[in-house]
């Protein structure tokens, strides 16, 4: 499994003074550092709660709220199966058994060799292409059992 | 772009703009830049295009703009030709270089890539003639496929800003509150509450005021609001000062889904160029009024559209609904008087200030004036997004515009409202859609999502992934939700599984009023509608699960199994070799056998097989 990543301490404290160290954007923040390393190092944490002035209860209390954000490694594709309603009736399920079984972790997990996490995720808004899948910022869709299939050997490649 | 410092330099600056898109005689090409679109792959469509544009040194007679959603969605990537309306579905990269050769420089259609009508099976040229658009009044998502989101020039050269004008200029605040009140708009989000009294109780209150959009648009199988943010956000930000001025507020807030970044992207750019422009921020227009506009993202919590929850998300905190003794007109974000109103209500706004309210009042019913935006998805032939007026039928939406259900299978219900809606069957198909049918029938128009489903949707199932949605979405504070959604599951489960027993539908209907009376938010009290709805109109579905163990739709793996009809089996071996587990074996052009015991009941035999040959036992 991934070894926790190397901070660039630099990049946190832009980000945060995007904001202008303002409490309220408390959940862009996070948000913001999880795009980069696809999680939110708890490492930051101390520094989240200086600079914004804030409790630590209430940094864990938003990061374990919100879906978007991990407190756990992730994989370096972050493989989104949208489950909506839509794409529900038009055989999500089926593609989300059949990436589990080719990546051989179930969702939620992160494969063994750090490459893929898969996730559900309730509704990307892109109804009318269902099947849809994400991978990291691109959207798949139209998708049936093996161009799902496709899409995730084709990531694979690029990766090695 | 110089700052426009009064109404008479908006006026000029439009004029010119018109006047300039009217002189050039250029060819324009529009591709469909929207997320649904995108997700077919309209960038590789559009790179081709500009480069095959540039081989054949057209690319100076020819513009090319990437539009908001069309809202013909199955058929993306979308390409539509100006002036003519030329109208090219599902354009691949490969197609490029015969429609510059034969449309562009030629002037005519390629007939292989044209648009063929599945009901009457003739080809049609332009994009007015087809009976998904023809039938549509698209009084608010017209404009997205002829302007270029990114654009404030285009949006103001279709009258945009011109509402505005009159907010500041022509009409006091509460003649603008009593326009909306007279047009009778109603919240869009699902709500339906009457806009013109919100804003009016908003601005009765004392303190600083904030004007909000929720655009955390949630409802699984619904994206409107994604689509116009995306297509036009401008027209929400002119709604959105329109309001301010109404209300006598300085500060507002998009409030946009995390899983929604082109939106988040061109609404970025759309306040940066109003802002520019000055028609946003300090002393608009010259007139000493300021507002400005934030853009807040949230994190993949449904619960997050509920007011309440939405105002504490803005705040930086989780995301949990409040009890509303007290409304949030009166005190929300910050503890001050907040008016938060949804995406398509605030665009609907500028078209009634425009076009003013009686003629926005004559489009409708009684008590629901004007159109919808409705997301038509699901099991039908033309799915995608569709404006009509309230009032039209569920008929006319699924069949006439829908062109209604794919690979002749039987039409079974229509999910309306999302998460706290209900199933709607075939027997009310001709109710009228507005606020006040769909709820005598134990649904909801809801935000606008509308989910059709064939014989092959279990209804069990169906109230199981609900019920599974909003367990995992409950904020977890009261009891009722918490706890009644649990247990709502298990049972559900159960019955899906093969382990239901007499007494369940009972204890889901307890279970269900309990919830209905008792939780704290709407997210809990209108949690067991699917579950209800579908218990009163599928009852025999579920006594069949309960009782026979079984499931006519063949959805729920444990409570049935694919069986090959060696009557209508004419052993063209399709199943056999598509099947992944080699479960099917026989003869060339002699009936096949399935294997029981290697059957992992995929479906994949049951969708490929041309002759009805798989049947669900």
């Amino acid at each position: 499994m991934e070894t926790a990543v190397e901070i660039d301490w630099n990049t946190i404290g832009n980000i945060i003074n995007g904001y202008k160290g303002n409490p309220e954007a408390l959940l862009m923040i996070m948000q913001d550092i999880n795009d980069i390393y696809h999680y939110v190092p708890p490492e930051v944490i101390p520094l989240l709660v200086e600079k914004l002035a804030v409790k630590e209860s209430l940094i864990y209390s938003v990061a374990t709220f919100y879906k978007t954000i991990s407190l756990e490694p992730r994989g370096k594709y972050i493989v989104s199966v949208c489950t909506g309603t839509a794409c529900h009736v038009r055989g999500a399920e089926k593609i989300m058994d059949a990436i589990e079984g080719r990546l051989e972790i179930g969702e939620g997990q992160t494969s063994e060799d750090g490459l893929f996490t898969l996730e559900a995720v309730r509704c990307i808004g892109c109804c009318a292409s269902g099947p849809v899948i994400t991978v990291n910022q691109e959207t798949h869709g139209g998708l049936d059992r093996s161009s799902a299939l496709k899409v995730i050997d084709d990531y694979s490649q690029k990766a090695s | 772009m110089a700052k426009l410092k009064d109404r008479a330099a908006l006026e000029e600056f439009r004029k010119k703009l018109q006047g300039t898109s009217q002189k050039r005689n250029k060819k324009l090409i529009s591709l469909c830049a929207g997320s649904g679109c995108g997700a077919y792959g309209t960038a590789k469509v559009h790179q081709t295009l500009v480069d095959e544009l540039k081989k054949q040194k057209l690319d100076k007679q020819v513009d090319v703009k990437l539009s908001g959603c069309h809202g013909f969605c199955e058929k993306g990537p979308i390409m539509v030709i100006h002036p003519e309306g030329i109208f090219y579905p599902q354009v691949q990269e490969k197609n490029i270089p015969e429609i510059v050769e034969e449309t562009i420089k030629k002037g005519e259609l390629v007939k292989s890539l044209a648009y063929k009508d599945p009901t009457s099976k003739k080809l049609i040229t332009f994009e007015e003639d087809i009976p998904f658009y023809k039938l549509q009044q698209r009084v608010i998502f017209g404009n997205n496929g002829i302007i270029d989101p990114t654009s404030i020039e285009d949006y103001i050269a279709v009258g945009g800003y011109s509402a505005l004008e009159k907010a500041l200029f022509d009409l006091k605040p509460k003649k603008i509150i009593d326009e909306i009140k007279t047009a009778g708009l109603r919240g869009r989000g699902g709500g339906g509450f009457p806009t013109g009294i919100k804003w009016e109780t908003c601005r009765r209150q004392k303190g600083d005021k904030y004007v909000i959009c929720n655009a955390d648009e949630g409802d699984p199988g619904a994206y409107m609001d994604r689509s116009l943010l995306e297509g036009n956000p401008h027209s929400v930000v002119e709604g959105m000062i329109i309001g301010a001025i109404a209300i006598g507020s300085h500060e507002g807030f998009v409030y946009v889904r995390h899983e929604y970044p082109l939106a988040v992207k061109n609404l970025t750019v759309a306040l940066q160029k109003a802002e520019k422009l000055g028609l946003l921020g300090k002393n608009i227009l010259g007139t000493g009024f300021d507002f400005t506009i934030h853009i807040s993202r949230g994190g993949g919590a449904f619960v997050c559209g509920e007011s309440t929850a939405l105002m504490a998300s803005l705040e930086g905190s989780p995301g949990r609904p409040k009890a509303k003794y007290v409304h949030t007109v009166e005190k929300g974000f910050r503890q001050n008087p907040s008016n938060l109103n949804n995406v398509e209500t605030w665009a609907n706004v500028p078209v009634i200030i425009n076009q003013g309210a009686e003629w926005y009042a004559s489009i409708g019913t009684e008590r629901s004036k004007g159109t919808k935006i409705f997301s038509l998805v699901g099991k039908v032939v033309n799915t995608g997004l569709v404006e009509v007026p309230m009032g039209t039928t569920l008929r006319s939406i699924i069949f006439d515009i829908g062109g209604g259900i794919p690979k002749k299978k039987k039409f079974k219900a229509v999910q309306t409202g999302g998460p706290s809606g209900g199933c709607i069957p075939e027997q009310f198909l001709d109710l009228p859609v507005d606020f006040d049918a769909l709820a005598k029938v134990g649904s909801i128009m809801g935000s606008g999502g509308m989910i059709v489903m064939d014989q092959d949707t279990c209804m069990v199932d169906v109230a199981r992934y609900f019920v599974d949605f909003l367990k995992d979405e409950s904020c977890g504070q009261c009891n009722p939700c918490r706890e009644g959604l649990k247990q709502m599951l298990v049972i559900l489960t159960g019955i899906c599984e093969g382990r239901g027993k007499e007494g369940d539908i009972e204890l889901l209907e307890e279970l269900g009023t309990m919830m209905q009376k008792f939780s704290l938010c709407g997210l809990g009290t209108s949690a067991p509608n699917p579950v209800l709805t579908n218990m009163l109109y599928f009852r025999e579905e579920y006594e069949a699960h309960i009782r026979d163990k079984k499931c006519p739709a063949g959805v729920c793996k444990p409570l049935f199994h694919y069986e090959i009809d060696a009557e209508a089996c004419t052993g063209c071996g399709v199943c056999a070799r598509k099947c992944p587990q080699e479960a099917i074996s026989g003869e060339k052009k002699k009936p096949h056998e399935l294997h029981q015991d290697q059957c992992i009941k995929c479906g994949i035999c049951y969708d490929a097989c041309k002759f009805d040959a798989i049947a669900i036992q």
